[in-house]
């Protein structure tokens, strides 16, 4: 990855909430742990170093991973020309994460995942029942190439 | 951050995760434990204990890897998962796929 990703943190003053951080990042999958690892960093850095914040900062790393992956392979095929826009806003009771790609959609009623015992040694087809499970909720927008996923925070 | 592979007296490859299992890094660990494989190696551990998180593609290189194992006639087995990474398991019902142990030295007794 030589691309620079550039971010926009937006707080009223040093560690205080709300924070806002945004960015747009290639669709390159080598990228997704270091962004996950940046936007983490940037999104986390008032948060006390709890157990509970540690908890919920895995389970905010797993859906934020999820999202760029998915929006990687199945919004842009992985062309890494297409940019995934990622906003996460940070407030006292919650932490929300829009990931937005440039492809056309998807139906998530649609998806099923392989839960049958013939089907469990399948590859694939599991990310959105991970994300459905580690947040507390989540929406996407009519089109379907917009997620939002919502952490309340402990 | 990757995977250390070390092989144990009773002759068990234990892979250890250390960080993440996800879209980025999960050919590596496929590509070590398929080199192990042509090395004649059969008897696999994946330790998760210094693991931070793992996605679904994570899940679906270690599906990969328990098909190509068991098509050899090997065996593998998990262990080290903490309770959100359990929790994963039984969500997608790979939990009946794995032999999973609480710990390493627990999953090193059952091979």
């Amino acid at each position: 990855m030589t691309q620079p990703i550039r971010l926009v943190v937006r707080r009223t003053s040093e560690l205080s909430l709300p924070v806002e951080v945004s960015t747009r990042i290639p669709s390159v999958l080598d990228a997704v742990h270091e962004s996950v690892e940046i936007l983490t960093r940037h999104a986390f850095a008032g948060l006390a170093a709890t157990p509970e914040c540690e908890r919920l900062r895995n389970r905010f790393k797993t859906l934020l991973c999820e999202a760029l992956s998915n929006a990687m392979v199945y919004g842009h095929r992985e062309d890494p020309a297409k940019f995934v826009a990622v906003r996460i806003e940070v407030d006292t009771t919650v932490v929300r994460v829009h990931v937005t790609d440039e492809g056309a959609g998807f139906d998530p009623a649609a998806v099923r995942p392989p839960l049958d015992p013939a089907d469990l040694d399948r590859e694939t087809g599991r990310g959105l029942l991970m994300i459905q499970k580690l947040a507390d909720s989540v929406s996407f927008n009519p089109q379907g190439n917009s997620i939002c996923m919502t952490l309340r925070r402990p | 951050m990757g995977f250390t592979a070390t092989k144990d007296a009773g002759g068990v490859m234990v892979v250890q995760v250390d960080g993440q299992l996800i879209v980025g890094n999960r050919q590596e660990l496929k590509q070590l434990v398929q080199e192990a494989l042509d090395h004649e190696e059969r008897k696999f551990l994946v330790d998760f204990s210094k693991a931070g998180y793992i996605d679904s593609s994570g899940l679906g290189a270690l599906v990969s890897i328990s098909k190509k194992v068991r098509e050899q006639g090997g065996e593998l087995r998990l262990s080290g998962l903490n309770e959100d990474l359990r929790s994963l398991f039984e969500l997608t019902k790979l939990d009946t796929l794995f032999a999973i142990s609480d710990s390493a030295k627990q999953a090193l007794v059952a091979f």
